[in-house]
């Protein structure tokens, strides 16, 4: 199992905007440099890709607000 | 001498101790957020204090060195690594030709400043090499660091490495961070329980926070005293007729998040400001990150040059130290 960590400070999203479905859900199987996320700060929207493929589990949840080096998911 | 980008970073600009002097015709002061952590990071290095260095914010940039140089990182503690091997912050230390300069994840704090000996060498526009992103002004062709860039640095003999600020005289907000602020001329238009509560709630700094201003939420609205709103003046109770904006002023537009105006703000406008942050204190607001919690405390004019004065003694005793 390897842990996502958030790069920056800020609010987390799982989804890339309100009215869409989530990049991805528990148990879904990503590629390495998948989006799983957003992270929002100073008005910009940062990407967050996986480092590694395998099945993703979430630790943060949407609109959670993180700090850098956070643990955002586990992939493994 | 320069210093290649390999990776950028979220946003990082060339500042210095910014661009005094033009406010009143619309263009801002920029430079560092934090002042104090940017003289320190060039005294560190051997460089004059106003020296151009580079602010990186929240995530630090990936730098290759064409030359051998001494680095210092102050302001928050975003630990640097030379060639993968990590250094100390508010220590000087040596990069060699070919090396490169990365960082890890922020730990505390929000702005770092990177001083390299010689400064970064770009053109002096209006008295200043800072960075002014809104007006493409000034730093490294006017905008933030973008991969492959290549900086020009100048000359400069370097201090030697391991040279440190000792822990009592770098300066970080507390827990929550108290905001000193002297009520302003539009005071009045607020009721005297919006004046209470603004004190006594405490915010959160809100994620959109940058250079131009520093936004908070989560405490309550603002209640307006009743009047017919002045010609000139907009139909919210929070608009006034257009006024200057001063450095470290608190606006609140329609009552509800008070926006505090930083180094790349607008000059004026129409909304009134419930005061003005202290100069002293205006270094801490550029090391709150995001959802950090934070109060205003309410100062008088005697309390806010006292404040003054003693940041400029704890800048003197940190001179003193090298």
């Amino acid at each position: 199992m390897a842990q996502l960590l958030s790069p920056l400070p800020g609010t987390f999203y799982r989804r890339p905007s309100p009215d869409k479905p989530a990049y991805k859900n528990d148990g879904d199987k990503v590629a390495k440099g998948d989006v799983i996320g957003l992270i929002e700060v100073m008005k910009s929207f940062t990407e967050v890709k996986a480092e590694a493929a395998g099945k993703i589990t979430f630790i943060a949840e949407n609109e959670e607000p993180v700090m850098a080096g956070q643990p955002l998911a586990e992939i493994g | 001498m320069a210093v290649k980008v390999i990776k950028p970073g979220l946003s990082t600009t060339v500042q210095d101790l910014g661009r005094p002097g033009y406010y009143h015709i619309g263009i801002p002061l920029s430079g560092g957020m934090d002042r104090l952590a940017l003289k320190a990071a060039n005294l560190l290095v051997g460089n004059k204090e106003g020296a151009a260095v580079l602010e990186a914010v929240f995530m630090g940039p990936e730098l290759q060195f064409t030359d051998d140089a001494t680095v210092a990182v102050t302001g928050a503690e975003l630990p640097p690594k030379v060639n993968g091997e990590a250094r100390e912050t508010w220590t000087s230390f040596k990069v060699k030709k070919g090396q490169t300069l990365s960082f890890d994840f922020l730990k505390k704090g929000a702005r770092a400043y990177i001083a390299i000996s010689g400064g970064i060498d770009v053109p002096v526009v209006l008295g200043s090499r800072s960075t002014y992103t809104l007006g493409a002004l000034g730093g490294f062709k006017g905008r933030k660091l973008e991969a492959g860039d290549k900086l020009p640095v100048g000359k400069g003999r370097g201090a030697k490495e391991g040279r440190s600020i000792p822990e009592k005289l770098r300066r970080a907000p507390g827990m929550p961070a108290e905001l000193r602020m002297l009520p302003g001329l539009y005071w009045h238009r607020i009721t005297a329980e919006a004046g209470k509560h603004f004190f006594t709630d405490t915010w959160k700094v809100a994620p959109e926070a940058d250079r131009i201003g520093y936004r908070f939420r989560g405490g309550r609205p603002l209640e307006f005293v009743p009047r017919e709103q002045p010609f000139g003046a907009g139909s919210d109770p929070s608009n006034i007729v257009d006024a200057c904006y001063p450095y470290g002023s608190i606006q609140v537009p329609g009552g509800t998040e008070p926006i505090v105006l930083h180094r790349d703000a607008v000059s004026g406008g129409g909304y009134f400001m419930v005061g003005t942050v202290i100069s002293a204190d205006m270094d801490l607001i550029g090391q709150l990150q995001p959802h950090t919690p934070a109060r205003f405390v309410e100062v008088t004019m005697a309390q806010a040059l006292k404040a003054r004065r003693d940041q400029a003694k704890l800048y003197d005793k940190l001179k003193a130290s090298l």
